[in-house]
């Protein structure tokens, strides 16, 4: 057998373990299965390197690279599939220009010069910030591609060693409504359920969420359940037609930030119904209203606080009457009819319903009231927290969910609890061995506040770490210019060059992936380690162990006192110490060493696949029934929540409205996946979809050049007509993969008032040929 | 050299019309389930152009309903660039 049939039979080896994975049973030719290799390829398992779903790999090794890529079919993530971009990751660690030397801004110019210098001055001139202008001049801003050690120093070296809570991650961008939501219903964050509610839900509504693009292998499991289960039903509830509206049953379009008005319609035909699970509701939820016309956050140092107040059942009916199906059919551009079959497939009694969300609801400057809308939907119906009747808000990020959300890389948290709660400042001083004085009782600045301040002259150093915010701040101009002030100092941690490199004083090259050892925490609260597979190039150096090296320089040596060899076990363990208990306890490190992730609350040794219900989480005391134990009495909060307009709509001056999103073949800036060839070629610049008949009527033809202009700025882009999506009359959507043409120019910096997270989905543009 | 695996879904009834068009196909190689409306594609191109053209013939066949990469193996995986 030659080297290329080798291959081709490894190839062929994988297809039939994975579909061994999902289809037990499943029968192949028997001349098929015999001498498929097992490779002369060492494989080793890690997560994936890219979005939220968090895939199991395995990566396979030779002559020190990793050179192949195939799903776990041991993983009960994705059962031996793989995305377009997971299976080409490992491309990703060896392009060209790959930093691996640091670099330092003299005379206007990066030069290039020592690990051991960079390190210095990065400390040098973080402690003369903080010498001269106070400690809350500095900031870090981190990412929901940190892994949990990173994330983990990072929190403690900025709030426990040097006291300031300007600590903040580009989870804020993408996953702060989600978190919100779940506070403010259920009082703990993340799902209650897992990726085996797509085994057993009937019907799945996804709500702004184009799976099929963002999350692939979440949506292929979903459709083989469709073909395995004939009743199963998928329902595309989207503001634009995409790949996923295509393969769903039923695509429903609605008017942009109109969600919460037809989520309340849904709620209301419950009721009227007699859908509604009053058993329920009366012994599992308590019912609450909040603030309203809480404002969009434009101005600098915008605040606010919301307020819930107690009402009975009544005051909640009354309140949905202004929801009235057949009320809001102009609001919502949706038919009375649509809105009743979205309330029948949640109410019928016999059909397990799955909600799924991920961007579309959580940049929303509503993006807090939408997420507890729709688990009012559930609670009303009672389809929570069992197998198949779940409300689950996807992520974006690797491990958002594992460093931003269970470490707590925010502004307002800790590892446990909330920098506000004096208890979890106590805990927190006696694990990390400072003077609880040390940890500041109040929040600082939310990231988009921390640019401001940034502009303002309130930070004048930040250290950036995987992320690329110079392509992914909304309203950017303005957070660019703050960045290349006089007197502002700006690290950069990274891979390769990017936009936010551009502006850095300081580069440090990073290791990345499976460069280092680390974990990730996906959407489903599994925690996921993989080993350091490859050596990293160059001089470059792990995040995590990155800031140790900077702490140490600043006279924390105490703090850090891991050697390189132990510092991953040693973290572990001390996070550890944060969530034990039934309720968040994390898993052991031999097991994560062993097997393709675990779940939290991981207790006596078994992943809690669902939480808040007696028979499947032990952290439940009310016995074998739902216990919301994130909420006093138990209880869940049902949350009378309004319809409240986007900050800017089209006028007459700017009469379309400008939404931004990704493809499947780029993680979000591109920054990798762009130099990945075969992706790079399949999708190689940005471009703007245009529904045909606006496109007609401006003289647009197929890639012809259109300039979009809003109140903040102006680009030149292809028009993209019929081809992977289409947008209704009046709307356009661009992609914000490519770094050569800047959506986030044009978009706004309002964000929900709650959460603090921007809305990239809704602002106000004109289009022209250009 | 892109060597890929996937899996392939026929819609309802087509699976034998599925593997006749595949297995018409010069980059592909395919294993029929016995029991179950799958098939294993594995396909073999010279480069990414191939490939390309490959993907998109496999996605207009009508009998397919969907498909969802495996595995794969790039044999100049270390020569990349942007």
């Amino acid at each position: 057998m030659n080297r290329r049939e080798f291959i081709k039979r490894m190839a062929a080896a994988s297809a039939i373990t994975a579909a061994v994975a999902m289809f037990p049973g499943i029968v192949f030719a028997k001349e098929q299965m015999q001498n498929l290799p097992d490779g002369d390829i060492l494989w080793k398992k890690s997560p994936c390197r890219f979005c939220g779903v968090g895939c199991g790999l395995k990566i396979g090794l030779q002559e020190g690279k990793a050179v192949a890529v195939k799903g776990d079919p041991e993983s009960s993530v994705n059962k031996g599939l793989c995305c377009v971009k997971g299976y080409h990751s490992v491309m990703a660690l060896y392009a060209k220009d790959r930093l691996t030397k640091p670099l330092v801004r003299k005379n206007g110019k990066l030069v290039e010069t020592s690990m051991e210098e960079a390190l210095d001055l990065v400390a040098s001139k973080m402690q003369g910030t903080i010498d001269k202008h106070g400690k809350n001049a500095v900031s870090m801003y981190g990412s929901g591609q940190w892994t949990i050690p990173d994330g983990y120093v990072a929190s403690k070296f900025m709030k426990g060693a040097i006291g300031t809570n300007n600590l903040e991650a580009n989870a804020r961008l993408c996953m702060a409504s989600a978190v919100t939501g779940f506070l403010s219903s259920f009082g703990m964050d993340e799902p209650m359920g897992c990726y085996e509610d797509i085994d057993h839900a009937d019907v799945f509504v996804l709500w702004g969420n184009n799976m099929a693009e963002m999350h692939p292998v979440l949506f292929s499991r979903m459709l083989d359940q469709r073909m395995q289960r004939k009743n199963v039903k998928i329902i595309d509830l989207a503001t634009r037609t995409t790949r996923t509206s295509t393969a769903s049953d039923r695509s429903i379009l609605f008017k942009p930030q109109t969600d919460l008005a037809i989520a309340n319609a849904i709620c209301y035909e419950i009721i009227n119904n007699g859908w509604m699970d009053t058993g329920f509701v009366k012994n599992h939820c308590t019912i609450k209203k909040g603030k309203t016309n809480i404002g969009y956050g434009l101005e600098d140092k915008f605040a606010f606080k919301d307020e819930a107040k107690g009402i009975d059942f009544e005051e909640f009916k009354e309140f949905l009457k202004d929801y009235k199906p057949e009320d809001i059919q102009e609001l919502t551009g949706v038919s009375a009819k649509d809105i009743k079959y979205l309330a029948y497939l949640y109410g019928s009694p016999n059909q397990k319903v799955t909600s799924f969300w991920c961007m579309g609801m959580n940049q929303h400057t509503r993006g807090t009231w939408i997420n507890n809308l729709v688990y009012n939907i559930h609670l009303l119906v009672g389809k929570i927290s069992t197998p198949g009747n779940s409300p689950f808000s996807l992520t974006g990020q690797p491990s958002a969910c594992g460093t931003v959300r269970e470490v707590g890389t925010l502004t307002h948290k800790l590892p446990h609890g909330v920098v506000m709660n004096e208890k979890d400042r106590k805990m927190a001083a006696e694990i990390w061995k400072v003077p609880v004085e040390n940890i500041q009782p109040k929040p600082s600045l939310h990231t988009v506040e921390m640019f401001r301040a940034l502009d303002r002259g309130d930070v004048r150093f930040m250290w950036i770490q995987v992320t690329n915010p110079m392509v992914t701040m909304p309203k950017l101009k303005r957070y660019r210019e703050a960045a290349q002030k006089d007197d502002r100092f700006i690290v950069v941690s990274d891979v390769y060059p990017t936009p936010t490199t551009d502006i850095a004083d300081v580069v440090l090259p990073s290791a990345m992936w499976i460069e280092r050892e680390g974990m990730y925490g996906n959407s489903e609260r599994r925690t996921q380690h993989f080993d350091q597979l490859v050596d990293a190039p160059g001089e470059s150096m792990s995040d995590t162990w990155q800031i140790i090296e900077v702490a140490r320089r600043m006279g924390f040596e105490k703090l850090f006192p891991w050697t390189y060899d132990n510092h991953i076990e040693e973290i572990w363990k001390e996070y550890s110490l944060f969530h034990k208990g039934k309720k968040h306890g994390m898993v052991p490190l031999e097991v994560l060493k062993s097997e393709p992730g675990a779940q939290w609350p991981y207790v006596d040794g078994k992943s809690t696949k669902w939480r808040f219900h007696g028979k499947y989480d032990p952290a439940c005391s009310k016995g074998d029934t739902y216990d919301f134990y994130g909420k006093p009495e138990g209880k869940a909060w049902i949350w009378a929540r309004p319809y409240e307009p986007a900050p800017e709509e089209q006028d007459q001056e700017y009469p379309f409205l400008l939404n931004t999103g990704r493809v499947v073949e780029h993680w979000h800036t591109g920054s990798m996946t762009r130099r990945i060839p075969v992706l790079h070629q399949a999708v190689p610049n940005g471009y703007v979809e245009l529904h045909p008949e606006d496109a007609k009527i401006m003289g647009v033809r197929n890639g012809e050049k259109v300039k979009l202009t809003s109140r903040r700025g102006e680009i030149e882009l292809p028009a993209s007509i019929n081809e992977r999506g289409k947008p209704v009359r009046g709307h356009v959507f661009v992609p914000f993969f490519d770094e050569g043409l800047l959506i986030n120019e044009l978009t706004l910096d309002a964000f929900c008032p709650i959460s603090k997270q921007p809305d990239y989905k809704k602002c106000a543009i004109k289009v022209g040929k250009a | 050299m892109p060597i890929k695996s996937y899996l392939v879904f026929p819609h309802v009834g087509k699976k034998e019309i599925l593997i006749e068009t595949l297995g018409d196909l010069n980059w592909c190689e395919i294993l029929p389930s016995e029991n179950k409306e799958l098939i294993v594609l594995v396909t073999d191109t010279k480069n990414e152009n191939e490939e390309e053209k490959c993907f998109k013939i496999i996605n207009t066949i009508p009998a397919l309903d969907h498909l969802t990469l495996v595995s794969g193996f790039e044999e100049n995986a270390n020569n990349v660039n942007k």
